[in-house]
């Protein structure tokens, strides 16, 4: 192994029923370097990191790590430890009951006893030379998420590690965390750790990696240094599309302001969790919601839907006056939800793809009338072929997909029952750049068609891109509306802010 | 995976445990006594040709708790948890039962429809009062029911004054043993009928996906507009009607009711059908065959000990070993290693089907 290289990974397979996820995949770390695992999703990154941590075991090829003689031997998630591999999951994986000392020190005392007052002095000692702001005794589930991140990487440094993989590790950090969790990172580089850092955001790739692995479709696209690759073109090797290409979407064109009619229409419309408000969108509109996280946005949906409970306001669906409190009555009016919540709210984790797709049109048919098998089908093969899911098969559980693949399952399941107004609550979180970019194509071919959008998202541009309108919001009532020229990230920012008058 | 592989996994994939053990017992029992499961023909004291032998003690001393396990497969399902009170709730169907043809004088073909028809009113209710705890005021269900299980049978001792009073009707006999004519059990065939009533429930309404999308995840399934709160309290009242099919059933089998021992114990065994059946007792998707398979595993299991001279008291005893075996066999982490093992077994007939290419 030539020097300063910690990690080879050799022509590495590894094949599912159905889906071959890794095909001859080379990868190198150096020590002291942060190194960026990059691809889309059902890309390969997933199943190679779990290769690498013993959660899989390789069909093929070769694992070395620096320091041991010969291939190493990595067959379960304990052995990838012991070698000095260790990764720090998107979803922490300590225990939030036990101090931050216990934390660090679970499971790793050799005897029977343990020095409690040891492993607070030793605990103190690494969260002070990383700088991390927590104290030993305090109780993991007191420090915020970015803090328990951090004491998870301390646990790995004080364990040795020399490959340190960092899974999606900022998705759930505001902007303060993150730069914090970037500094931990650099330290470890200079105490030379090999990062493996896998996330979705191209800016932090830029900010803090030194190189960047490329994988697209379970193949090797190639490892570059991070100067030598700009953003578009890592954008384009990801997606295996020409720039070309990637331009004309850059520009989505006129946006759709929508016809005079009006689909939707609500007075003082207000639930458990959200103050009335009066909202309204026209026929063929695209109109987003913005404000912080925990600003309303959701809620304010979710009351429109009947999701939460309703407890007041006055609702017009095309004109007429309907009630609706409860989902099934949303949904009888032309009104599509796709939740913010993924997971919890969206997907049936061990139903089929087919059974996912159809679940929303069979509630509307009615208890009384199953769609035959074959139908269903018919349905489901029309939506993976239209919206390109990637799956084994439509009997597969959706549960298996990768996450941009179950969110289109859903946004399916919510076009199959063709609305009149679709809400889509941060339908392109956690899913890779190319499904974005779909997703808002989507979006706006829906608009054409006069469905009615109302489409939420964080990241600003992508609201800016398709939406004609933007609601914001601030602690749970909204503080402004903005269209025309006034649609551009200063403006909403400070409308966000409050900074009106500034 | 081509479509076959697929279909089967999610098909007979869950019933490989229960046939497995039921091919075990069957081989088992036929290297002991090759004419274990011959089967005779003989003229019963009413003068009737039936069908005998430990073949049909098996099926049709399973039939109550197979008719139990299909309802229990649907409450599990949407619930994520057991109704442990159907012994008890049986028990109060059967006094109801025998209360009311007691109550007629000639026992007609009627008063016995109207008894059971009665008597399915009264366990529906009581389903319906446990699955509104359940549905309703979101008490685990094992807790909930826990209260019927407790009070259950000293209610089925009022409504029969305390004591254990006999029906003794040509028509009520009939539907406890033979129908003149039919060499089959009757209760096997009402096995039959509920299997088919499920059947066909499953194919003409929503049911089997509501249940499943409710037990996988309450949230997205209320998202998608179905109704959570009622999905739970039907899976409650369909046992309910279970139960007062198994209960009539045991009190025509017996003749009397005996709130004390009338279907004892019969939950777990209950509970026990839908677990050996490849159901999870999480909640989430269900098989109802599994289920009634998993009951004539354990009703096989124990005429087989019987047959073996084990004394009632043993039998218990044995049972739970062959159980423990069965429940370890299915569980995840011995699935994995099978599928590995079987996994590892394939490539190397893939290597050595190449090496041999090669030469």
């Amino acid at each position: 192994m030539p020097n300063g290289t910690v990690l080879t990974m050799r022509g590495i397979c590894k094949q599912f029923p159905g889906v071959r996820a890794l095909n001859n995949v080379d990868f190198t770390l150096r020590s002291g370097e942060i190194h960026a695992l990059m691809g889309e999703n059902g890309a390969g990154k997933s199943t190679l990191i779990k290769v690498l941590t013993g959660v899989y075991e390789k069909d093929a090829g070769s694992i070395r790590m620096d320091g041991i003689e010969g291939e190493a031997n990595i067959h379960s998630p304990q052995d990838a430890q012991e070698i000095g591999i260790a990764t720090v999951y998107q979803e922490i994986t300590l225990c939030p009951n036990l101090t931050v000392a216990e934390n660090m020190y679970i499971g790793r005392g050799k005897g029977l006893l343990v020095r409690q007052k040891d492993y607070e002095k030793k605990a103190e000692e690494i969260l002070r030379s990383l700088g991390i702001p927590a104290r030993p005794r305090q109780q993991l589930a007191s420090c915020s998420l970015a803090v328990q991140q951090m004491v998870a990487i301390a646990r790995a440094v004080d364990m040795k590690c020399k490959v340190l993989i960092l899974d999606e590790p900022t998705s759930s950090l505001d902007e303060k965390e993150v730069q914090m969790l970037f500094s931990l990172m650099r330290d470890l580089k200079s105490r030379g750790v090999g990062i493996i850092f896998v996330t979705h955001f191209l800016e932090q790739v830029y900010e803090v990696c030194d190189r960047i692995t490329v994988l697209r479709n379970g193949e090797l696209v190639g490892e570059y240094v991070i100067e030598q690759l700009p953003q578009v073109q890592l954008v384009a090797r990801m997606m295996g599309k020409e720039l070309s290409e990637l331009n004309s979407m850059n520009e989505f064109g006129r946006k759709p302001m929508g016809s005079e009619e009006i689909t939707y229409e609500a007075e003082q419309i207000s639930s458990s969790e959200c103050r009335p408000f009066d909202f309204r969108i026209r026929k063929g509109e695209v109109n987003g919601f913005t404000g912080l996280l925990g600003s309303g946005r959701s809620e304010s949906v979710r009351a429109i839907f009947g999701a939460d409970k309703v407890t007041g306001g006055r609702v017009k669906v095309n004109g007429k006056s309907v009630r609706i409190t409860r989902p099934i009555e949303a949904m009888k009016n032309g009104i599509g939800y796709l939740p913010e919540d993924r997971k919890r709210d969206g997907i049936i984790a061990d139903l089929s793809v087919r059974e996912n797709i159809i679940l929303a049109l069979q509630v509307m048919k009615g208890f009384f009338r199953p769609l035959s098998r074959a139908e269903a089908e018919k349905f489901a093969d029309e939506y993976i072929a239209a919206l390109n899911i990637k799956t084994a098969s439509k009997d597969t559980p959706i549960g298996s997909l990768s996450g941009g693949n179950q969110q289109k399952v859903i946004l399916a399941r919510w076009l199959l029952t063709h609305p009149d107004y679709l809400i889509l609550d941060e339908p392109t979180r956690g899913i890779d750049v190319g499904t974005k970019l779909e997703i808002q194509k989507l979006v706006l071919k829906l608009a054409e068609e006069n469905v009615s959008v109302t489409f939420i998202s964080s990241e600003i541009e992508e609201m800016l891109r398709t939406c004609s309108r933007l609601i914001v919001m601030r602690d749970r009532r909204i503080v402004g509306e903005l269209t025309g020229d006034d649609l551009n990230q200063n403006q909403v920012m400070k409308t966000i802010a409050g900074g009106e008058a500034s | 995976m081509t479509r076959e592989a697929g279909k089967r996994k999610g098909g007979v994939g869950q019933l490989l445990i229960p046939l497995i053990a039921i091919a075990l017992l069957v081989i088992f029992n036929l290297i002991r006594d090759p004419s274990f499961f011959s089967i005779e023909t003989k003229t019963n004291n009413t003068g009737n040709t039936v069908l005998a032998g430990n073949l049909i003690s098996i099926i049709n001393g399973a039939s109550e708790l197979a008719i139990l396990a299909m309802g229990m497969t649907l409450v599990t399902a949407a619930c994520g948890g057991q109704d442990i009170s159907v012994g008890a709730a049986a028990a109060i169907a059967g006094s109801v039962f025998v209360r009311i043809i007691r109550g007629a004088a000639p026992v007609t073909g009627g008063t016995v429809i109207g008894a059971f028809l009665a008597c399915c009113a009264v366990a529906m209710l009581f389903g319906s009062f446990n699955g509104m705890l359940v549905a309703v005021f979101r008490i685990q269900p094992m807790i909930a029911t826990l209260i019927l299980y407790t009070c259950g049978r000293s209610i089925a001792y009022w409504i029969n004054g305390g004591a254990t009073p006999t029906i003794d009707s040509p028509i009520t006999g009939a539907i406890g043993s033979f129908i003149p004519g039919i060499p089959v059990p009757t209760p096997v065939i009402i096995v039959a009928v509920m299997a088919l009533l499920f059947s066909l429930t499953f194919r003409f309404t929503t049911l089997g996906l509501y249940t499943q999308a409710v037990g996988i995840n309450e949230s997205s399934a209320r998202l998608n507009g179905i109704n959570v709160t009622l999905i739970k309290l039907v899976s409650f009242i369909i046992l309910g009607i279970c139960v007062s099919v198994a209960g009539s059933i045991g009190v025509c089998r017996l003749g009397l009711i005996n709130h004390e021992t009338l279907l004892i114990d019969i939950e777990m065994d209950t509970i026990l059908a839908v677990a050996i059946g490849g159901n999870s007792l999480g909640g989430g998707k269900f098989k109802i065959s599994g289920s009634i398979l998993g009951a004539y595993v354990i009703q096989m299991l124990t005429i087989t000990l019987y047959a073996m001279k084990v004394s009632s008291t043993d039998v218990k005893a044995y049972k739970a070993i062959v159980i423990i075996l069965l429940v370890v066999i299915g569980s995840p982490v011995v699935k994995r290693w099978f599928t590995k093992v079987i996994g590892n077994m394939r490539n190397a007939r893939k290597i050595r089907g190449a090496a041999k290419e090669g030469v």
